[in-house]
């Protein structure tokens, strides 16, 4: 049958949710069935800082009877994702185990990224009015209950994202302790509200154009409602009427006239007004409410995988832009930067039976590359370090958590001796030092950052790897650089690699 | 809603209670219609009875807690509690009178013409009979009465709600203790028994027969052996026993009602039905004993609970005073060799019954229950029959491995244990079973399969206004639409997620969902007339329900009217609204239907400036079916099934036969007919159906109506 059944279970922190897709290269993705339940299991963990028992005990009976509707579809294939609300508990490992147990589900964390990249993935997989509004400057904002998450566009690519810590939820219980009249308390937070998003404009929206805005997350879900229907586009004058009447209106009454369930107008309305200061603040003309829910990035990226779509928006390239986004704020050498990336790519693709990694690991080695001296924008002396920390608290979109400790391990490595005995696993200790091999190589290849090995070549023989250059000329510093770095490549790959420049040049 | 505010004086709201007595006198004029034959007018006469009986219970029993709970706010109409117990005491004796009259004036004498004569006192038995009607006593009735006597060592005992009774004066015989007073006895007349008796045949053939009761009064002294009777008069108690509060009463009342629970009078008698001549010292004792006054005793001048009648008609003979049995027509989408979901696949299927079969809905469970593609099958069960063939699917599609919920409507009036029984079947058969929801009546009727076929899964979906019972399905008129469509399969498991417990869906495709979203829904519909009105369109509404009162939708059907909206109303049963009121219902027409089949289903038509919608569903426009339960109306979308939906209404509005129109005093008039083509809606859809499946079996017998001509293979011999 080409037609595949696929369930994504999204343990948010507000609700959990399961979605029943019918996925077929035929029609897309199509959904079947989508089941929601309120567990506040945020209210815990922003709280608490743990999940009680109680929450879990819930959470597995729900997630058990999410087991039985999945075995109703016969699904051939499901993944279930958890969100803030149980990657920031501090007994998350022993939820999960308690779930997996109980319910045998497998529950992924995702990482703040990945889970962002998802949803990225589900608006894009509305291809036809994703290309349409990205033509104009725009921006996704997604407001959770635990935080938000505002990425910018350049054309057709993302360029940046910021997670703030303006989560509806987050803000609600902030409310709630709270003293004061209601007055004071919308004071407070349209206070606490206008400080991030400031931050977030002085440091990265600076002088951006920013005409769209495409909202998503629980706070999006009914922002549609304050015009006539369920409207998808919304002007920037009907969302300010929309807007002054969440703030001038009892909850009961917000609920009854937008026909919105009670449970959710607690999150809407500060929700709105994230999104009110965002709109002021960027100039935006249109509010752009896709209505995509975690599961269907999750769904997308199984269709992906399972090669029963394809998107013809290229998310690689989102990546690497971000990347490079990063590199130019850390004043990185762009020409430098450039010629590596080209290098270490052709060094990866030439030893490709020697390292045996994946396309996917390629992409990390480019990302290493085009960061990998971002470190020096803080100290000349330890750039590895610095590097390191920098890439370690820098979200780069589509890249999880493991992937971006390895892209920064690989950078710091580079100019740090390798420590076999660093506390990671086995697997990645590996990767990192493969991929660390090749961009050490290559790195001393442009010690003189004068570009001399601009079109290399490649290719391996008796246990030497020759790198040919056709540059005229000299080439003794990199040579006399490059014997300390092929120490470590040949530990790593059993190959020698050897500088060499063409006949006759 | 400021606008609604002209709209909502008392006075342009009828009572419902008066309005239902109103509803049941229309039932009685059916038993009163000489051109009905004699057997059905029997019927409708028992009907009549059977309705009052429950009106007493539930309504009545209703107005008393709120008097007793110390209750006045004002209803609709805007009288008190006190007010409505008085007016309806009123409209209950003339209803009663006319029963009986009825009875006495047109129905035993026309009885005794068609052959049966009617007995109704044992004295009036003649020798033979009366040894036959005491030889079935000692043989029959003796050994299951029980006789009880009243004195100082045996208190009054407690006698039954609803049950038939014969009180007596006994005076001890001759050489007794305490001689010359009078004691109480009463026996209860055995449900177990047929009420009743058929006598051996008269002197010319004439079929006779006696009510239990009689015979029982006559045999009474053999049950006090040592008294004499001084006299017996059957009675009937109703009481205020229902264990729950009605529905139908507003919120504030029932937290009210909760609190003054424990001073709630239990079992409290709030009627006391005797016989006309009843001796004066025995009322007196059940007066004193039951605790009443006089304006909840009904001296009744003929045989107690006319409910027996429906016995009557069931006596064997008379074919010719009895209406033909109608037998449902097949349903021609399924008269073909596929199986119902090809048939479903080829297009949306409208049903009309009783007219045409349930069947095909029984199929739709069965054939879902054994089909190796089909994965889960969700149903809501409302009331059911007895044998549910239905219920036996769901087990047997459980026992098959699929996945079967079904959500079963424990709070169903007096179904309760029926319900509970078979439910516990279907739960140990493997389904999942849903008793029902805290707080709120689960009255939609759908049913969803879901089934993996080759290019993926298809949900198909049954929705109708009324309930998945195969045998009321012959007797009430409801409609249902079969579909296979993906957004009302879409909405149709979102409807089941919510009464597992889920959270509501993020949008509805195309269902519409009370208590949270039907009300609104009406009101936009009819605002949207209003709208089409104002912008020189013709705005037209036809709803047909079994009752109308409530008052947000009433108010916005006068601000329709008042704007030009032309509106017809089919209603069977209660209606609040008043017609022909000035300014304010002068374009609102209102019709009743009462016929041989119970009017049951609910079709509403907004004509949206010519780009006309119907919805069907299972809610009335009552506030107890749009605030406090879960309704489900549904569209009708294809232009065939548009037209068959609307052709019922119309047909509805041009009856003459069956129809009463509300006037603008409040009472219901036949129509004239003089002149006029006589329409008969439910005798119409009869001959439709009939010949919908006879033009369909000629289709198939006649060769030559085909464009295909069909070699033959060999000469027949």
């Amino acid at each position: 049958m080409a037609v595949s059944i696929f369930a994504a279970i999204d343990v948010g922190s507000y609700e959990l949710e399961l979605t029943v897709y019918e996925i077929s290269p035929k029609r897309g993705i199509c959904q079947l069935d989508r089941i929601r339940k309120v567990i506040g299991l945020g209210r815990d963990t922003y709280d608490r800082g743990i999940i009680s028992y109680d929450r879990v005990d819930e959470m597995c009976k729900l997630l058990t009877r999410f087991k039985g509707i999945m075995n109703e579809y016969q699904v051939d294939g499901y993944r279930a994702c958890a969100t803030s609300a149980i990657r920031e508990a501090e007994n998350r490992e022993v939820v999960l185990d308690q779930i997996k147990v109980r319910t045998g589900i497998d529950v992924d964390i995702l990482s703040n990224s990945e889970q962002r990249f998802l949803c990225y993935k589900a608006i894009a997989a509305k291809e036809n009015e994703f290309n349409n509004i990205i033509q104009k400057g725009t921006a996704i904002a997604e407001v959770g209950s635990g935080s938000m998450q505002i990425s910018l566009f350049d054309k057709d690519a993302l360029v940046t994202t910021q997670n703030l810590r303006l989560g509806a939820l987050r803000i609600h219980q902030i409310l709630e302790r709270a003293g004061g009249t209601a007055v004071d308390k919308r004071q407070l937070i349209q206070e606490f509200i206008d400080n991030d998003i400031d931050t977030f404009r002085k440091f990265f929206l600076k002088d951006r154009n920013v005409k769209n805005i495409i909202a998503t997350g629980v706070c999006a879900m009914y922002l549609g409602r304050g015009s006539q229907g369920d409207k998808q586009h919304i002007t920037a004058e009907e969302f300010q009427k929309f807007y002054q009447d969440l703030r001038d209106l009892s909850e009961e009454r917000i609920a009854e006239k937008y026909d919105i369930p009670l449970e959710f107008v607690s999150l809407i309305v500060p929700g709105a007004m994230v999104y009110r200061r965002l709109m002021e603040v960027t100039g935006a003309e249109l509010l752009w409410l896709p209505g995509v829910r975690l599961g269907d990035g999750i769904a997308a990226e199984y269709a992906e995988q399972k090669k029963l779509i394809r998107f013809t928006h290229d998310f690689s390239r989102d990546i690497l832009v971000a990347a490079r986004n990063i590199a130019k704020r850390y004043m990185g050498d762009k020409e430098h930067s450039a010629i590596l990336e080209k290098n270490v790519l052709r060094v990866f693709d030439g030893i490709k039976k020697y390292h045996g990694l994946g396309k996917r690991e390629r992409l990390l080695l480019q990302i290493a590359a085009i960061l990998h001296d971002c470190g020096k924008y803080i100290s000349i002396r330890t750039p590895g370090e610095c590097a390191y920390n920098i890439i370690m608290s820098t979200e780069i979109i589509g890249v999880s958590h493991r992937e971006r400790e390895i892209i920064a391990n690989v950078v710091k490595y580079n100019t740090v001796p390798f420590d076999y005995q660093a506390s990671l696993d086995k697997e990645m200790r590996i990767v990192i030092a493969k991929l660390t091999a090749i961009l050490r190589v290559c790195n001393a290849m442009d010690r003189s950052h004068k570009q001399k090995f601009k079109d290399i070549r490649v290719s391996v023989k008796e246990q030497q790897m020759f790198i040919t250059t056709d540059s005229s000329e000299n080439i003794m510093l990199e040579q006399s650089l490059f014997t300390q770095k092929a120490d470590f490549f040949e530990e790593v790959y059993g190959i020698r690699p050897v500088l060499k420049k063409k006949k006759g040049a | 809603m400021s606008e609604l505010k002209e709209f909502q004086k008392s006075e342009y709201f009828e009572n419902r209670e008066l309005s239902w007595l109103q509803f049941d006198l229309r039932v009685l004029g059916e038993a009163r219609d000489k051109n009905n034959l004699l057997f059905e007018r029997l019927k409708f006469l028992s009907i009549t009875a059977s309705n009052l009986d429950e009106f007493v219970m539930v309504r009545v029993a209703s107005l008393k807690d709120m008097v007793h709970a110390g209750y006045t706010k004002k209803d609709i109409a805007g009288l008190t509690p006190q007010e409505q117990l008085d007016r309806i005491g009123v409209g209950m004796r003339q209803l009663v009178e006319t029963q009986y009259s009825t009875w006495n004036r047109s129905l035993l004498p026309l009885l005794k013409k068609a052959g049966i004569v009617f007995i109704p006192h044992h004295e009036l038995l003649t020798e033979s009979q009366a040894a036959y009607a005491d030889e079935y006593f000692e043989s029959s009735v003796y050994p299951v009465v029980t006789p009880m006597a009243v004195d100082s060592s045996r208190p009054f005992p407690l006698v039954r709600n609803k049950t038939l009774n014969i009180a007596a004066l006994l005076k001890k015989k001759k050489g007794g203790e305490g001689k010359g007073t009078l004691d109480f006895a009463t026996v209860q007349v055995p449900a177990v028994l047929p009420r009743i008796v058929e006598l051996p045949r008269g002197e010319n053939g004439e079929r006779c027969v006696i009510l239990l009761e009689e015979i029982i009064e006559r045999n009474m002294s053999r049950l006090f052996l040592n008294y004499d009777i001084v006299c017996a008069h059957p009675y009937r108690i109703m009481r205020n026993a229902d264990l729950t509060i009605d529905e139908d009463e507003a919120e504030d009342l029932l937290k009210e009602i909760e609190k003054q629970l424990k001073k709630r009078q239990w079992g409290e008698v709030i009627r006391l039905e005797v016989e006309e001549s009843i001796d004066k010292r025995l009322l007196k004792i059940l007066k004193k004993e039951f605790a009443v006054k006089d304006e909840v005793i009904f001296p009744i001048n003929g045989p107690l609970d006319l409910t027996f009648l429906m016995k009557l008609y069931g006596m064997d003979g008379f074919e010719e005073l009895k209406q033909k049995p109608w037998k449902p027509q097949p349903v021609p989408e399924f008269a073909n060799d596929d199986d119902i979901f090809s048939n479903i696949r080829k297009g949306d299927i409208f049903l009309h019954h009783p007219y045409e079969s349930f069947d095909p809905v029984v199929d739709f469970v069965r054939q879902a229950a054994s089909d190796p593609q089909v994965l889960a099958i969700k149903q809501t069960l409302y009331r059911v029959s007895g044998h549910s063939p239905i219920v036996a699917a769901l087990a047997k599609a459980a026992e098959n491995g699929k996945q079967v919920s079904v959500l079963v409507e424990l709070k169903a009036r007096f179904d309760e244990e029926n319900n509970i029984l078979w439910a516990k079947k279907l739960e140990q058969a493997g389904c999942h079973v849903i008793y029902g929801l805290l707080g709120l009546k689960t009255h939609c009727k759908i049913c969803l399969v879901v089934r993996r076929e080759e290019d993926g899964i298809r949900r198909y979906v049954h929705m109708a206004t009324g309930n998945y019972n195969d045998s009321t399905a012959k007797q009430y008129t409801d409609t249902g639409i079969m579909t296979c469509d993906e957004a009302i399969g879409e909405d149709a498991s979102a409807v089941f997620n919510m009464l597992s417990g889920y959270s509501e869906p993020l949008s509805w495709n195309k269902l519409s969902l009370a208590p949270l979203w039907l009300k609104n829904k009406f009101v936009s519909l009819i605002e949207r007339e209003i709208k089409w009105v104002k912008k020189g369109h013709e705005g037209h509404i036809i709803a047909k329900m079994n009752s109308l009162c409530d008052p947000v939708i009433i108010q916005n059907l006068y601000r329709a009217s008042a704007a030009g909206v032309k509106i017809d109303l089919i209603v069977r049963g209660i209606c609040c609204l008043k017609v022909g009121i000035p300014g304010i219902s002068e374009n609102i027409s209102v019709r009743s239907i009462v016929g041989t089949f119970l009017e049951h289903s609910r079709i509403f038509y907004f004509e949206n400036g010519g780009n006309c919608e119907l919805y069907m569903g299972s809610a009335d426009w009552m506030p107890r079916n749009l605030d406090r339960r879960v309704e489900l109306v549904f569209p009708v979308e294809v232009e065939k099934n548009k037209e068959r939906a609307l052709h019922i209404l119309k047909v509805e509005l041009e009856d003459n036969v069956r129809a009463h129109i509300l006037q603008p005093d409040g009472s219901y008039e036949k129509p004239d007919k003089r002149g006029k083509v006589l329409v008969d809606c439910q005798e119409q859809f009869c001959r439709e159906a009939k010949e919908a499946a006879k033009a369909l079996k000629k289709k198939k017998e006649d060769p030559a109506a085909g464009r295909v001509f069909i070699p033959r293979e060999s000469p027949e011999e």
